[in-house]
């Protein structure tokens, strides 16, 4: 699969990291170089410089023929608009954006973004594990 | 009027200022403490500490009864996100979107955001009208239906000079609706004659801009 992640920061790179190493075709966007630095000499997928908010980055990243795009940098609303724009104006095919407020992820999940809540998935495995 | 207003920085701070003195009740919604402190002290209580784009803070402001809700932070993701917020989680009929990056404005229409203020986009404009060459000008652009008002000058080479309206063939979704000859605005007949330097005003189609150009170039004079 041709995947893009947007955001190299912890979840970003190990995501990146993992999928590379199963043979996916990987690029990594995030405004700041430094952040790249993380994903390793191993690491054999793309890097692209610039905003996720900005169609000629995602472009430049091969937006048009991705098969799955995943925002995760720490911004809730930057996260929200970049997946709202591969899926409306890119129609990528698989979407998934990383929201910390639970609130904000239940309104994009009710306008059909496909949305991950790590706040509440970690709150809930914590609640698991204490047994109560 | 009941409008919210996020983002409390020059724009925020001076429409707040604006929209109270003429008599609108006004909510500004702003993270930086600072901020808040100077509009409560220059315009009243007016002002909630918070992230706009946060569901704590739009309640607080009392999002669910605001007639208008403006977004005029300096980030267009986020006021995408307060506007969309706003309309799908508050059901706030109109929301107005300040948008920084020219780019984003198609974004915002797809994404249905449809009344947007782009200030480069306004400054361009401006300066557009400002500058006395043969460009294209984009007066107004009324994107939910398809039609623009342009206005470019006429060549003084060109040759439609000295020929009357009822001798053009212009398309479908064309108008010439104004033409500007020594600051006098002539609305024309049938029997107005364009001269060089004239300021020629039409409505068209979006996609039919580039029929003024053809029109100057005299592909649209009727054969006899």
């Amino acid at each position: 699969m041709k995947i893009i992640i947007l955001g190299c920061g912890r979840v970003g790179t190990y995501l990146a990291q993992s999928l590379d190493k199963d043979g996916h075709h990987v690029t990594v966007i995030d405004r700041n170089t430094d952040q790249f630095a993380k994903l390793g000499a191993d690491f054999g997928g793309q890097m692209v410089v610039g905003t996720g908010i900005d169609e000629d980055v995602l472009k430049k990243a091969g937006i048009e023929k991705a098969d799955a795009f995943v925002a995760v940098t720490n911004g809730d609303n930057t996260n929200a608009m970049a997946a709202q724009i591969a899926q409306h104006v890119f129609k990528v095919p698989h979407v998934v954006a990383r929201m910390y407020d639970p609130v904000r992820e239940e309104t994009y999940h009710l306008l059909g973004l496909n949305t991950v809540c790590s706040t509440v998935m970690g709150a809930d495995k914590i609640r698991e594990m204490v047994g109560a | 009027m009941y409008i919210i207003i996020v983002g409390g920085g020059k724009v925020g701070y001076y429409l707040t200022k604006h929209l109270l003195s003429a008599g609108n009740e006004v909510v500004v919604i702003e993270k930086n403490p600072k901020k808040v402190d100077l509009i409560m002290n220059d315009l009243g209580g007016v002002a909630i500490l918070g992230d706009g784009s946060d569901a704590g803070p739009m309640a607080e402001a009392g999002m669910n009864r605001a007639d208008i809700v403006v977004a005029a932070t300096g980030d267009d993701e986020d006021n995408l996100i307060v506007c969309q917020m706003a309309k799908k989680k508050f059901g706030v009929k109109r929301t107005i979107a300040r948008i920084n990056n020219p780019k984003n404005e198609h974004i915002f229409s797809v994404l249905g955001i449809d009344s947007t203020v782009s200030y480069v986009d306004a400054l361009v404009a401006q300066i557009e009208r400002e500058i006395p060459a043969h460009s294209l000008i984009h007066l107004l652009t009324l994107r939910d239906v398809g039609a623009s008002f342009i206005e470019k000058q006429v060549p003084q080479d060109s040759p439609i000079i000295g020929i009357s309206m009822n001798d053009l063939s212009l398309p479908e979704q064309f108008l010439i609706a104004l033409v500007i000859r020594e600051g006098q605005a002539i609305i024309p007949k049938g029997t107005t004659k364009l001269l060089g330097g004239d300021e020629v005003v039409a409505v068209t189609a979006v996609d039919q801009e580039n029929v003024l150009d053809r029109l100057f170039r005299g592909e649209l004079i009727r054969r006899r």
